[in-house]
C-alpha cells in the first residue's frame, strides 16, 4: 500500500476572502475489480471572526478486496478485509490580501499509519485578477504487516507546490498548478509479488517479493480552463501532465460540462481519460529470481489507460435569503471507469506462461451527499 | 545567454505588470462568481475522487484539492 500526501485546497479563482462555511455529509461506495469500499466522509468549515477559517474531516474507508494480484499472487487467495480512518484538520488566516493555512491530517488501517502536515500561502495580484499560491506538506508513514508485528519501516516524504489562477475574460478563468513530491523509506507492498519463469519447467512460473527503489521523485503540471457560455452553464477542459525518476510519464484530459436547470438543480457532466507508462522495473513476467535489482509487478506500475464518463445531479432543497441565510443541496455522483492493461496478465485459471489474457476491469463509483451552507 | 534573456524578460514582464490595470472590473465577475464557475464547487467530493484516482493510478500530484491515506491494493 502507497500512502498519498495531502494537497492543499485549491487556489480560490476570486480570493482574498476566507472559504465558505459549510458542512458537507458523504457516503461513497467503490466497486470494481474484486474490490469494495465503502464508507462515510464529514467535513466541516466554520469562521471564526472575519479572517479565521477553522475546518475539520473525518473519513472512513471499509474495505473487502479480492482484488486480482491478491488472489493470484497474493497471500491472500480468499481477499481480506481492513478499514481505514482518517482525519484532519486546518486553518485559514486572512489578512489582506493574503491567505495563510495550514493543515494536519492522520490516516491509519491496521498496517499503514500517515501522518502529514501542510503549510500554504496564497496572494491575490492585480486587482484580483491572479491569485499565486505556494504550498509545503511532510509526511511521515509507518508501514507494518499484518501477521508480522516486528514488521515496521518508514517512508517521508517532501511535497513543494506552485499555483496561478488567473481570471482572463469576464467569461473565462484558468488555473496552473505544479507540484513536484519527493519519497523516501519503503516504498514496496510488503505483501506483493514478481513473478519468474520456472527453471525447471519454462511453461509455469513461481513467485517472490517486489523489491522497489527506496526513493522516488516525481512532477506534476496541470492547466484548467473554465469558460461561462453565453447562457448560464460553463465548460471547462483541463490537462495534467507526469513524470517521475521511476520511469513513468502520464497524460490526464478531462472536458467537462456543468448544466443548471431551472433555479433548483444542477446537472454535472464530464469525461477523464487516463494513460502512462510502465516503470522501468516492472514487469509481468521476469526471465529468473532475482533478475534486477528493483522488481516490481504492481499493476498501478505497468502500462495502461483508464477513462469513462461522470454524471452529478444536485437538487436545492433549501434556500433561505434574509439576515441568517441558510442552503442545503443533495448530490448523487457516478463515475464508471474502464482499466486496460497493455502489460499486465490476468492470471486466474493459473495459464500456462505465453497464454495469459491482458487484464481489464471495469469500476463504479457511487457518492451521495447532503451541503449545507450556514 | 539564456539565462541573460530569461532575466530580461522576467524584468520587463515585471515592469509590465507594476501598472496593470484590471481589465476585468470588479461589477464585470458576476459570472465568474457563479458556483458553476469554481474549479472544486464541491471540496468533500473532489478530495474523495482524487483519493480514488491516486489509489489505482501512478501518477501523484497537482490535482488541486485533499488527499489522504490509501486503502488501496
Amino acid at each position: 500500500m502507497k500512502a498519498l500526501l495531502l494537497v492543499l485546497a485549491s487556489p480560490a479563482a476570486l480570493a482574498g476572502v476566507l472559504p465558505e462555511e459549510r458542512a458537507d455529509t458523504l457516503y461513497h461506495y467503490y466497486d470494481g475489480g474484486g474490490v469494495e469500499i465503502q464508507g462515510p466522509s464529514l467535513l466541516v468549515r466554520k469562521s471564526v471572526g472575519e479572517k479565521v477559517s477553522l475546518s475539520g474531516s473525518y473519513y472512513v474507508d471499509t474495505i473487502s478486496s479480492a482484488s486480482i494480484d491478491v488472489i493470484t499472487t497474493g497471500a491472500s487467495p480468499n481477499g481480506y478485509d481492513e478499514e481505514r480512518t482518517q482525519w484532519g484538520v486546518g486553518a485559514d488566516y486572512l489578512r489582506g490580501d493574503t491567505t495563510m493555512s495550514m493543515g494536519l491530517s492522520s490516516s491509519e488501517e491496521n498496517d499503514y499509519q500517515a501522518d502529514t502536515l501542510n503549510f500554504g500561502i496564497s496572494q491575490d495580484v492585480f486587482g484580483g485578477l491572479t491569485t499565486i499560491s505556494m504550498g509545503y506538506g511532510s509526511g511521515s508513514d509507518t508501514v507494518g504487516k499484518s501477521k508480522d508485528p516486528e514488521f515496521s519501516e518508514d517512508v517521508k516524504r517532501h511535497a513543494y507546490r506552485l499555483g496561478v489562477a488567473q481570471v482572463l475574460t469576464r467569461n473565462l478563468i484558468a488555473n496552473v498548478a505544479y507540484e513536484a513530491i519527493a519519497d523516501e523509506g519503503y516504498l514496496n507492498n510488503p505483501y506483493r509479488q514478481v513473478r519468474y519463469v520456472d527453471p525447471d519447467d519454462p511453461g509455469n512460473w513461481l513467485t517472490q517479493g517486489e523489491v522497489y527503489p527506496e526513493t522516488r521523485a516525481s512532477n506534476a503540471a496541470a492547466i484548467r480552463g473554465k469558460y461561462y457560455l453565453p447562457y448560464r452553464a460553463a465548460v471547462s477542459g483541463e490537462y495534467r501532465f507526469y513524470t517521475d525518476d521511476w520511469g513513468i510519464n502520464a497524460s490526464t484530459f478531462e472536458i467537462g460540462y456543468v448544466q443548471p436547470f431551472r433555479s433548483k438543480w444542477l446537472f454535472d457532466f464530464r469525461y477523464r481519460f487516463y494513460t502512462q507508462t510502465a516503470a522501468d522495473f516492472y514487469s509481468d513476467l521476469f526471465p529468473y529470481a532475482n533478475a534486477q535489482n528493483y522488481m516490481a509487478r504492481d499493476k498501478e506500475l505497468s502500462a495502461y489507460t483508464s477513462q469513462g464518463p461522470h454524471v452529478g445531479v444536485t437538487y436545492t432543497f433549501l434556500d433561505q435569503q434574509g439576515d441568517r441565510p441558510l442552503k442545503s443541496t443533495i448530490n448523487v455522483f457516478v463515475d464508471h471507469y474502464r482499466f486496460n492493461y497493455d502489460n499486465f496478465s490476468d492470471l486466474r485459471g493459473d495459464p500456462l506462461v505465453g497464454d495469459e489474457p491482458l487484464y481489464s476491469f471495469d469500476a463504479n463509483v457511487i457518492q451521495l451527499f447532503v451541503s449545507l451552507w450556514f | 545567454m539564456k539565462y541573460r534573456s530569461a532575466l530580461l524578460a522576467a524584468a520587463l514582464l515585471l515592469a509590465g505588470c507594476s501598472g496593470v490595470e484590471p481589465w476585468v472590473k470588479p461589477y464585470e465577475r458576476d459570472r465568474l462568481a457563479d458556483p458553476i464557475m469554481s474549479f472544486d464547487r464541491n471540496p468533500v467530493s473532489q478530495s474523495y475522487i482524487d483519493h480514488v484516482h491516486e489509489a489505482r493510478e501512478g501518477a501523484r500530484g497537482a490535482s488541486g484539492s485533499a488527499g489522504g491515506g490509501c486503502g488501496c491494493n
